[in-house]
């Protein structure tokens, strides 16, 4: 079948997956069997069309007889659509295993009233409708490969607003809870100031190309000023789905309230489309890149990944820690793309493929690992009802096989060798060491500064998936529901085991990710990564052999002879460890309350970071004498500066306006008549 | 093809010779701290006997240590002797350098302290995380200054390959670079950071409240514990010869002869001898510093490895 | 021109001049005032090194009494009055706190970067072996202004001030070999009088104010209170 076809099929399958979820209300194995079938078969054809476009390198065009009387859909997939789109299939793909045992939740909910539901506290929880969660999320999914699809301006928003209105909805999902509702409008408001923005971008282009086709966009000249406001737009516009700094507050509220498997859509899956739109703008439509643009881009994105990681080390709640990580990894993917702007303005195209590679490589990497840690965050909630780091522990022993795929996840997005998440910053980091290339001083002494701070994001991010695997996973068990937490059901692990597969392979394989990611660099800067696979699959070497190369294949292999010689060298058969104690200083009875919770173990990082974050700490103590205390309570809030600097100001300002404006609202019937009155007129004499 | 074979095992036998001779220079290292500290000091062999007498004891495991806790200290054995097989101890021809730059170099560090940070984690008491809570601290603040010393050396040589970068370095012959020598302070001070030393962690403390490296190994006994102390004592080594091969490159064997080879050997001897006195002054005239005064040291090795980006573009790059 | 194309004293003088720019920067570090007195005996020193390394460089002769005054003024006579200064006011272990050090280090080397971008078109046209060393020069005049703009006390500043000096000598010699004698000589004699008027303005501002932050002389303006 031909790509395109493919994709279309990906898209029916998706949307039918919603209708056929309308019927899950009354009988709910229609969302679990018929909804979540038809999601892993969209989940397939997507990946099918994605990597055919990919391996045969070719573009496949389309016009629909639909939408304006002027203007036909046109629909395209190239292979750098074809690529996203393939990150799409393959969370979809998880997402159908694990989700028919995942929204058993919700469907208790509706049945039996009693139990209390995963994201919900008990007693307060109303109906929760199923076909709703099956149909906004077939919609959701089938917006999102539309926009991949979209060659004009026309289709890409409106597949882009039913993305974000399908995905607000899910956000919204569990509205009883006020804070939902809260962030779910937040959300929906930014999303909507985002999409405004992109269109005006797309206008711009528009105006210069004289049509609203991608065609005629890109054969479109525009004044070196113009093109970058027009990138100034797109870069606001698409950084704000993305989740750049400061745009990014509504991410870490809305993406971990919504359910866990859409969490893993939206933070794993949606704000790579708009990563995809940012390419797609930028390399594709705006032609002619100038490298003040690349070095705002590498700005922003070194801002967002290094707040993105602090954020991410100070909560406590799982989800909400996922997202912010969520952020940081745009940074990072924001880093490579600036990189690659600035090497292709100054004239260097065979870096710039480097930076671009490792851009996308991390696309596709974050995807599967964020996926997988979301869901297995889901995992932990579905059997603990527990979102706080600091109420879980010693869940290995109660779910090995979630523990060990989240083991895999956390060290893959800590960036350790030789799992996948390292293979795109180190990418990025050997992008960022050819800047002695550039010919302009101040760059070369800039970007290794960025590149230095990339290191320390990755150390942080290191100390932040420390703390919540030891927090969560290790150790005694901190609550009860913990305590006799289960492990989850086939479908879930399957889901996971899935994921962490990939990130092993991605990981050890990168010269083969590489090869698929070729034609894509062959399409926007018409050149191949040839120096990258120059020595054969076994060696990664982006620039050339001399300069650098690493072998993931080979360190594994090391690995692996320690291990087994370690085994055999060291191992007793037939004589088990004793246990024992541990040390307790001599005071006796160590209890789990002992433990360094999450808090206490970012509170180094808090200290010598401090500025960051809006820290309001107090410490209430109740004593008898100065040495005894009765009891002592610890309150952290870590707020978050753009709220206060940025965004409050602006709401307060908006209001303000408002509160002017509405001073037109009289409430008399007759000069509301008056104003339709005089708006005919001037619209009459507008038009002659 | 055969040349080819003579270096691949010419790199596993220098990896032995690494891993074999790391005790022997903690025990030259302690032994110094011992005469300067006007004690009795200890055999040079010591370290071997320790090590010897923990791989012959039975193993005692926590109650509530997991396979994470068990499987840790072949993880950070593996990955700090990769590490080590990528540096150049003797001769620069080191096919295995290939298989990892030196930003990998770092990754494995890294790898080897997560599982060490998780150990800590594992058995469920208040030392374990406040170990891995404070190792993960300071290394977070290490890595950033270590990674942008490299930067420094990796402009002037335009390679992340150690090999190819201690050859470029010996063929420019003797040049005063002033980015060497921030960087070199600079690695140096990170090099005290990473491996646990004074001032930032006392290696030799038992006292629960000012350890960070030994707070999480404290439940380790037997053959894990000697696993995770000689890799401890392999990471130092790799920091010296790092330090010593790259600034002071002569004396290392350009090609595998014999009488290259051996030159090499004795010049790398020399100068780990000469950095471990160096070592053993710095940590008798220092104390150690509040855990709250290790982000203001990093910080200023940050500066120093920035200072050193700087000077090389400002200074040494052709106008 | 290669820094391996550089003879070995050329070298020299880059070294020693990142030593000074170095010492800018641990003077910004520094929160204590003697420790700040030995920096800038330091950085005196290694600017006499640098001079004399230029005028061996160079032939130009008359670089290496420069290079001698400045040693003996810079780097011994003016640190050993402040010192016995800080000594007789007992403020030698004083420590300042200085709000977010490590933002203020970031911006010196933002300085630095910023140096070269302006030093850039001057480097262009100068033929010196020297020339690159004047973004540094001009690096250190303007850590010292940041120097005085952060701290609170007045011997802090005064060392500040000191060092601004201390890097427009330094951009004489990186540009044009330095001063005519004459000029230098007097300048030199300045500072000298500089410094002991200093020490006396110490001693009446104490007196008169009960302390060495000059932030309290705010109480001087006229708005008051």
């Amino acid at each position: 079948m031909s790509p395109l076809l493919l994709a279309y099929a990906a898209v029916a399958a998706a949307l039918l997956s919603g209708v056929v979820a309308l019927a899950a209300d009354r009988f709910p194995a229609a969302l679990r069997r018929g909804s979540f079938t038809l999601l892993g078969i969209c989940g397939l054809a997507a990946v099918a069309g994605g990597g055919e476009a990919l391996l045969t390198g070719q573009r496949s065009t389309a016009q629909l007889p639909f939408g304006l009387p002027w203007l036909n859909w046109h629909l395209r997939l190239d292979p750098l659509s074809g690529f996203f789109m393939a990150i799409i299939g393959i969370a979809v793909v998880a997402i159908s295993f694990y989700g028919p045992g995942y929204v058993r939740e919700f469907e208790r909910t509706v049945h039996a009233h009693g139990t209390a539901p995963a994201d919900v506290e008990p007693h307060t929880h109303p109906r929760q409708s199923l076909a709703a969660l099956g149909l906004f999320t077939g919609i959701f999914v089938a917006g999102m490969l539309a926009v991949l699809l979209a060659d004009d301006a026309f289709v890409f928003m409106i597949a882009w607003e039913v993305m974000s209105v399908s995905s607000y909805l899910l956000v919204a999902y569990q509205h009883h809870n006020p804070a939902n509702r809260h962030a779910a409008f937040l959300y929906l408001l930014l999303a909507h100031v985002g999409a405004l923005v992109i269109l005006l971008a797309f206008g711009v282009l528009a105006g210069f190309g004289g049509g609203f086709t991608f065609d005629a966009m890109r054969a479109a000249h525009l004044t070196p000023v113009w093109a970058s406001i027009a990138f100034a737009l797109a870069l606001f516009g698409f950084g704000m789905k993305a989740g750049m700094v400061p745009l990014h507050v509504w991410l870490p509220e809305a993406h971990p309230v919504a359910p866990s498997h859409i969490s893993a859509l939206m933070s794993g899956v949606m704000i790579k489309v708009a990563i995809y739109g940012l390419i797609r703008f930028t390399f594709d439509l705006l032609g002619q890149i100038q490298w003040s643009w690349g070095l705002a881009t590498l700005a922003i994105g070194t801002a967002t990944a290094l707040l993105g990681v602090l954020y991410a080390l100070t909560q406590n709640d799982f989800k909400r820690l996922l997202a912010y990580s969520s952020v940081e990894n745009v940074g990072i993917i924001l880093m490579g793309l600036g990189l690659s702007m600035i090497f292709v303005a100054t004239g260097h195209p065979a870096l710039a493929v480097v930076a671009l590679l490792a851009a996308l490589y991390h696309s596709l990497n974050h995807a599967v690992f964020k996926t997988l840690l979301f869901l297995g965050a889901g995992a932990v909630l579905y059997r603990t009802h527990e979102r706080d780091l600091d109420r879980m522990g010693g869940l290995i022993r109660r779910m090995p096989a979630t523990a060990l795929f989240m083991l895999i996840g956390c060290l893959s997005i800590a960036a350790l060798p030789p799992f996948n998440g390292f293979v795109s910053e180190w990418l990025t980091l050997q992008a960022a060491l050819q800047v002695p290339v550039l010919a302009s001083g101040v760059l070369r002494s800039i970007i290794p500064i960025a590149a230095a701070l990339l290191a320390l994001t990755t150390a942080l991010a290191a100390a932040t998936f420390v703390k919540v695997y030891g927090v969560a996973f290790l150790g005694q068990a901190r609550t009860r529901h913990v305590a006799h937490a289960r492990e989850v059901g086939l479908g879930m692990r399957a889901a996971m085991a899935l994921l962490a597969l990939l990130c092993v392979v991605l990981g050890v394989v990168p010269t083969l990710v590489i090869r698929l990611i070729e034609p894509i660099t062959q399409d926007l800067l018409r050149l191949r990564p040839a120096a990258a696979t120059v020595r054969g699959w076994l060696w990664l070497t982006p620039v050339s052999p001399h300069v650098a190369s690493y072998s993931a294949p080979l360190v594994v292999a090391a690995m692996a002879f320690t291990f087994l010689a370690g085994y055999l060298l060291l191992h007793r058969r037939g004589r088990s460890a004793r246990r024992s104690q541990p040390w307790d200083c001599g005071f006796g009875g160590l209890s789990a309350r002992m433990q360094y919770t999450s808090t206490a173990f970012a509170q180094p990082i808090r200290k010598v970071f401090a500025p960051v974050w809006q820290i309001d700490e107090r410490v209430e103590k109740v004593q008898t004498s100065p040495t005894r205390f009765v009891s002592m309570r610890h309150h952290l809030h870590v707020g978050d500066w753009s709220w206060s600097a940025a965004y409050q100001p602006i709401g307060h300002l908006v209001l303000a306006a408002a509160r002017r404006v509405g001073r037109i609202q009289t409430g008399s019937i007759r000069v509301y008549l008056a104003y339709s009155f005089f708006t005919l007129l001037l619209l009459l004499w507008l038009i002659t | 093809m055969a040349d080819n074979l003579t270096e691949w095992l010419f790199a596993a036998l220098q990896t032995l010779l690494f891993i074999g001779g790391a005790p022997l220079l903690s025990g030259w290292i302690k032994r110094l701290k011992c005469h300067l500290q006007n004690r009795a000091a200890p055999s040079l062999l010591q370290p071997y006997r320790d090590l010897a007498k923990l791989f012959g004891k039975d193993v005692v495991l926590a109650q509530d240590a997991s396979w994470i806790f068990r499987a840790a200290p072949y993880v950070v054995f593996g990955a700090i002797m990769l590490a080590a097989s990528v540096v150049p101890l003797v001769a620069i021809p080191l096919p295995t350098a290939a298989i990892a730059d030196v930003i990998v170099l770092v990754g494995f560090f890294a790898l080897a302290r997560f599982f060490q940070a998780l150990a800590g984690m594992d058995i469920g008491t208040a030392f374990g995380g406040m170990g891995a809570s404070r190792e993960m601290t300071v290394a977070s603040l290490a890595e950033p200054a270590m990674l942008m010393a490299v930067f420094t050396l990796t402009m002037t040589a335009s390679t992340t390959n150690i090999s190819v970068a201690i050859r470029h370095i010996l063929d420019a012959g003797l040049v005063l670079r002033p980015s060497f020598l921030f960087a070199l302070l600079s690695l140096a001070m990170v090099a005290v950071a990473e491996t646990g030393r004074i001032p930032i962690d006392n290696p030799a403390t038992h006292l629960e409240l000012t350890m960070l490296h030994e707070a999480t190994v404290l439940e380790y006994g037997a053959r894990h514990l000697a696993l995770i102390d000689w890799a401890g004592m392999i990471k130092l080594m790799i920091y010296a010869v790092l330090i010593s091969n790259i600034f002071l490159p002569w004396g290392i064997a350009r090609h595998l002869t014999f009488p290259a080879i051996a030159l090499g050997i004795v010049a790398i001897i020399a100068k780990l001898a000469l950095l471990a006195v160096l070592l053993a002054l710095w940590e008798t005239v220092l104390a150690k510093m509040r855990l709250f005064r290790v982000p203001q040291f990093l910080g200023f090795a940050f500066l120093l490895s920035l200072l050193g980006i700087l000077t090389h573009v400002i200074l040494e790059t052709a106008v | 021109m290669h820094l391996t194309d550089l003879s070995l004293y050329s070298q020299g003088i880059l070294v020693s001049a990142a030593l000074v720019l170095f010492t800018s920067f641990v003077m910004l570090a520094q929160a204590r005032i003697q420790p700040l007195i030995y920096a800038f005996a330091w950085q005196g020193a290694l600017l006499s090194v640098t001079t004399a390394l230029v005028a061996l460089v160079s032939g130009h002769s008359h670089l290496y009494i420069s290079a001698l005054l400045t040693f003996g003024l810079k780097a011994l006579l003016i640190p050993w009055m402040l010192y016995r200064l800080a000594r007789r006011l007992n403020i030698q272990y004083d420590v300042e706190t200085v709000s977010h050090p490590s933002l203020t280090l970031l911006a010196g080397a933002v300085l630095v970067v910023f140096c070269y971008y302006v030093a850039l078109p001057v480097a262009l046209l100068s033929a010196l072996v020297t020339r690159n060393t004047i973004a540094v020069s001009m690096a250190t005049v303007l850590l010292g202004m940041l120097l005085m703009i952060t701290r609170r006390t007045a011997v802090a500043q005064v060392i500040g001030f000191m060092s601004i000096e201390n890097g427009l000598f330094f951009a004489a010699v990186a540009s044009t070999y330095g001063m005519p004698m004459i000029v230098e000589l007097g300048v030199a004699f300045d500072v000298l009088v500089a410094a002991v008027l200093f020490g006396v303005f110490f001693f009446q501002i104490r007196s008169s104010i009960d302390s060495l932050d000059v932030d309290r002389l705010n109480r001087l303006s006229e708005k008051g209170e």
